[in-house]
């Protein structure tokens, strides 16, 4: 469990440095520094077991459905990670306490550094490829927040931004690459997923997962053509230079490939790709660092440099290569952390990182320039340094190199090239910077700095020193471990010492040291001939990228969120041609087998009359009463039909519905415009003539297609089980009230809701009501005409009876709550038509509000008293009774959910029509101006 | 039979997007109204055409598929809301922006093309 405590603690920490600001500069540090420790003596006390060649592996449970547990993993790898991580980050965190300067805040700057601290150790840590991946975000987002710490600077939060731009994108082509991964294993399991690299290696979407991947690893760690955030990201404090650039931030990328490198590699298209960017990022990382006069811009290409020569080494076909590369790693992160260190010191004691003013320091501080002196000539490939053991087995992997075929000789003459140039920029560190005359007009003038700011530097220089002479004693252990974990504990002999005999490498090596000294000697050639390029700032690139992506959307947006309803409508419409019609491509046979019902000329004349009053309704659109009376000739025809082929109900709810509908229609026509300009012009009503007819021909040729062909429905079992298990013998009614029950009161309420908004929308309304109509001919003082009020009276109780019966018979004969519910809302809507609101009032005293929700309440009541008898929601009961006089009959506890419907029904339509039909009755506003 | 109402369908379809392609509320609702008639009967034919064979147990020898039926009237009621909001939407929005344009407002020249409008 204490695996759990590595990555907690620091997350814990996180608030330690926040808490402890106020105690003061020293006790904050000690105080942050706490949990970090802890972690580093956890993963000191794993290292017996680590080096005996386990694999400790804690797991919890998070979302097991999706596959996403909480686990970490601690092998050879994720231990040399760890260890740089924790140590590293300490002598930072000690190192910051004297670089930061009073005005910065201590504890925001602690923060952010532990928590960044925690998500590489997430990273390092994770047994789980999503879980590492939201670590992976969350480095992106706190290195951000650090590189951004001076937010008061213009290139700091540009460069930031930059970083978090490059690296977030990559972020999100990783995600891609870890899902495709996880669905070729079938488990995100990292366990897993490393232990099946032959199934994912002959998986067709292999490339495509590599590609992204290594997307992924390219962006964190500043690949080519990816590189250009890093020299940006300089402009954060250096202790976050120092610690995101040597250990941690773009080693995330190298450990990502080492960490896949037993799943992906060994295909030609891994060799191509990783050791190509790698050696192109060595060479132009080398090359540029040459030219930068700011120490740290330097130092930042030679960290592109190197962290292209790992890459490189990654990607050779030899085991031998991936051992490099992780030596490799740990001399980079020891000495590029001094070397950060060393040039913060300067910048923080001579006021400036410029090399052209920076001369002379050794007579200022020459221990620190000895510290620096160490560091940088490890950098350069020195022997007895660190940086010469892992450099001469690069040169030693290069010679065996055949990706390139006949080629392959270049690959060593140009790795000796960029150790040429590697030697060249080390030497000018040094030179530049320490001897070389006098200081130029510096802001301040240079002395060492305090004790405890070289401590951390002694530290790694003491390292880089001891790895250097004792590699066997001191980092033996450690590499084959993490090599073992790398290559799947395949590991081949290699010899760490420092003298293998005079052989070819050790010749490159000094060849290296020859030309970067005579290089360096003639630098101003070089300067010369560099300065004819003019020079690119990334950041203007960057940002005009950025400002052209960001114009393309909003142009974009702009076309297709115009605000205007008409195009959306028509951009679904277009869609539903593609979707819709697309598919219809394929089918070759329209007519199906099914026989089909022969013509009559009943139907022939019935289509003939909903097509023309169909055309109608179109034609005199603008017209708007007109139109509004041949729709109404086709919702009766639609009823008609209903009736025609055996759907009683049906026909019975869509001409109670049509009465309502046009009712209300013509009401709401009253307060609009009663004609319709004309408006579009003649090529728009062409366009939408053709998309609406394409859509028709979709529409009418799917439902041939379909209805020609035979029939699989599950409609057997309602009706065998309708009367036995519902008790009805309408099918369709029991189907409602019974089958469907719950869809039902789904229904219901939705009418509800739509009724209670039409409410709100009602109140308050500003309506404009005419005096007359659209010909200026006021309308008739005879609003109520008396045959109508003496008629609608009469019909009154006829049409109630009429509905209870419709309501009655439902179970068992076409009728049922909606459609008698409809009935009596049309005979209350005739009441107020005949005799007005007015009078209606006073004599109809129901809260139609109140009524809805009493409906939908019955039929929950209802449903939810199936569960006193311990049955499902809504399961009916019914039984047969006889009474003197009426004879046997059927009661069901379906009714009384009807009865909620039928409620639910009247309400809401009444709801809806009475109130709009109040607004005639206020005062009338005056003409509309026009 | 069965081309008939689909011919039927097809052209309630193609009158109801026309419709509902205007410029302006009261044609758009009267779309949406034929649009859903064309939603209905397409629905409702999904069991497939019968004549007298309600689905009433007893009745007849044969049975039309019920489900769609069952499904057919609540989506009729249920339109039948939405046709109201719809409306009364509409009705609001003129009385608040004082036009019945769907796009709430008046393009300036009606004669322009689209994309100067934008």
């Amino acid at each position: 469990m204490s695996l759990f405590w590595i990555p907690l603690l620091p997350a814990l920490g996180v608030l330690a440095p926040l808490l402890s600001a106020k105690l003061g500069r020293t006790q904050c540090a000690f105080i942050t520094a706490a949990a970090p420790a802890l972690s580093l003596l956890l993963v000191l006390l794993m290292a017996p077991a680590v080096f005996s060649g386990e694999t400790l592996i804690v797991s919890m449970n998070w979302v097991p459905a999706l596959g996403m547990n909480l686990s970490f993993r601690m092998d050879g790898l994720a231990f040399l990670f760890a260890l740089l991580i924790l140590g590293i980050g300490l002598l930072i965190i000690l190192y910051a306490r004297y670089y930061l300067s009073a005005k910065d805040s201590m504890g925001k700057f602690y923060a952010y550094l532990i928590l960044f601290m925690t998500a590489m150790l997430g990273i390092v840590l994770s047994n789980n490829l999503i879980q590492l991946w939201m670590f992976w975000e969350l480095t992106s987002i706190s290195s951000f927040l650090l590189i951004s710490f001076w937010h008061g600077k213009t290139e700091g939060r540009k460069g930031a931004r930059m970083a978090l731009t490059v690296t977030g994108a990559g972020g999100l082509a990783l995600l891609a690459g870890l899902i495709l991964i996880g669905k070729i294993v079938g488990s995100y399991d990292l366990e897993v997923v490393i232990s099946s690299g032959d199934l994912i290696r002959a998986h067709g979407a292999y490339p495509v997962a590599l590609v992204l991947i290594l997307l992924g690893a390219f962006t964190k760690s500043a690949q080519f053509p990816f590189h250009f955030w890093l020299p940006h990201a300089m402009a954060a404090p250096t202790p976050v230079s120092a610690y995101l650039h040597s250990a941690t931030m773009v080693k995330a990328g190298i450990f990502l490939m080492a960490r896949f490198y037993p799943a992906l590699s060994g295909t030609e298209l891994w060799f191509i790709i990783v050791s190509m960017t790698g050696l192109a990022t060595l060479l132009l990382g080398a090359y540029t660092a040459l030219f930068k006069h700011d120490i740290k811009g330097l130092l930042a290409y030679s960290t592109i440099s190197h962290l292209g020569l790992i890459t490189l080494l990654l990607g050779m076909d030899t085991q031998l290569a991936a051992i490099a590369a992780i030596f490799h790693i740990i001399n980079h992160a020891i000495f590029k952390a001094s070397l950060f260190m060393a040039a913060g010191i300067i910048d923080h004691e001579a006021g400036t990182r410029d090399m052209r003013r920076l001369n002379g320091l050794w007579k200022f501080m020459p221990y620190t320039a000895t510290l620096a002196m160490v560091a940088a000539a490890s950098m350069a490939g020195v022997p007895l340094l660190n940086g010469f053991l892992s450099k001469e087995m690069f040169f030693a992997e290069t010679l065996h190199q055949h990706t390139l075929g006949s080629l392959s000789w270049m690959i060593p003459v140009l790795a000796t090239l960029a150790a040429i140039f590697s030697v060249a920029y080390s030497l000018r560190f040094i030179h530049d910077v320490f001897f070389n005359g006098e200081p130029i007009d510096l802001p301040k003038t240079p002395h060492e700095p305090p004790r405890y700011m070289k401590v951390p530097v002694e530290i790694l220089v003491g390292l880089c020193l001891l790895v250097g002479i004792f590699p066997g004693l001191i980092v033996g252990k450690l590499l084959f471990s993490a090599s073992s974990a790398v290559l799947l504990g395949d590991v081949p002999d290699y010899s760490l010492s420092i003298w293998h005999g005079f052989n070819l490498p050790l010749t490159m090596s000094i060849v290296a040291m020859l030309f970067g000294i005579i290089i360096y000697h003639n630098r101003r050639k070089l300067f010369k001939f560099q300065s004819q390029f003019p020079e690119t700032d990334a950041k203007i690139v960057f940002e005009s990228i950025i400002q052209c992506m960001v114009r393309g959307t909003q142009k974009i947006n702009a076309y297709f969120e115009n605000g205007s309803l008409q195009r959306y409508m028509l951009m679904v419409l277009l869609l539903v041609i593609v979707f819709a019609g697309h598919p219809l491509l394929d089918l070759l046979q329209t007519e199906g087998t099914r026989t089909q019902l022969p013509l009559t000329s009943l139907s022939i004349i019935m289509a003939t009359l909903l097509v023309l009053s169909a055309f109608a309704t179109v034609i005199w659109h603008r017209q708007r009463y007109i139109s509004l009376l041949t729709l109404s000739v086709v919702g009766l025809i639609v009823s008609v039909s209903f009736s025609y082929f055996s759907a009683p109900d049906l026909a019975l709810t869509q001409l109670s519905v049509e009465v309502v509908t046009i009712t209300l229609l013509m009401l709401a026509l009253f307060f609009l415009p009663q004609q319709t300009p004309k408006e579009s012009s003649p090529g728009r009503v062409a366009r939408d003539l053709g998309v609406a007819a394409i859509i028709g021909g979709i529409i009418g040729t799917i439902n041939y297609a379909i209805m020609t062909r035979p029939q699989l429905s599950i409609s057997e079992f309602f009706l065998e089980n309708s009367k036995p298990g519902g008790g009805g013998t309408n099918v369709v009614n029991v189907i409602l009230v019974d089958f469907r029950g719950f869809d039902t009161f789904g229904e219901i309420l939705v009418l509800g809701i739509a009724a209670l908004g039409i409410f709100k929308l009602i109140n308050r309304m500003k309506v404009f009501m005419p005096s007359g109509d659209s010909k200026g001919i006021n309308w008739t003082k005879d609003s109520h005409p008396m045959i109508l009020r003496t008629v609608s009276q009469s019909l009154l109780p006829l049409a109630l009876l009429v509905s209870a019966y419709i309501f009655l018979r439902g179970h068992n004969m076409p009728g049922g709550g909606f459609i008698a519910g409809l009935i009596t809302a049309v005979a209350i809507i005739l009441q107020y038509i005949a005799h007005g609101v007015d009078w209606i009032k006073p004599r109809l005293k129901i809260n139609y509000q109140w009524a809805i929700a009493i409906g939908v309440l019955i039929a929950a009541i209802t449903g939810a008293g199936s569960w006193l008898f311990d049955r499902p929601f809504l399961t009916s009961w019914f039984d047969y009774f006889s009474l003197p006089l009426l004879g046997e009959f059927e009661l069901a506890s379906a009714i009384a959910f009807d009865l909620g419907v039928y409620i639910t029904v009247v309400a809401a339509t009444l709801l809806i029509l009475a109130n709009l039909g109040k607004l005639t009755t206020s005062h009338r506003p005056k003409m509309e101006d026009k | 039979m069965e081309a008939l109402f689909a011919f039927c369908v097809g052209i309630l379809t193609t009158c109801g997007i026309f419709l509902v392609l205007r410029s302006r509320t009261f044609p758009v609702v009267v779309g949406l109204t034929l649009l859903s008639y064309a939603v209905n009967l397409f629905l409702f034919s999904m069991g497939r055409l019968s004549v007298d064979s309600a689905a009433v147990i007893g009745a007849n020898s044969t049975y039309a598929d019920p489900l769609p039926q069952a499904l057919v009237l609540t989506a009729i009621v249920i339109g039948f809301a939405m046709t109201a909001f719809v409306v009364i939407l509409s009705m609001r929005g003129r009385g608040d922006l004082g036009n019945d344009h769907v796009d709430g407002r008046i393009p300036d020249h009606s004669s322009l093309t689209d994309k100067e409008k934008s």
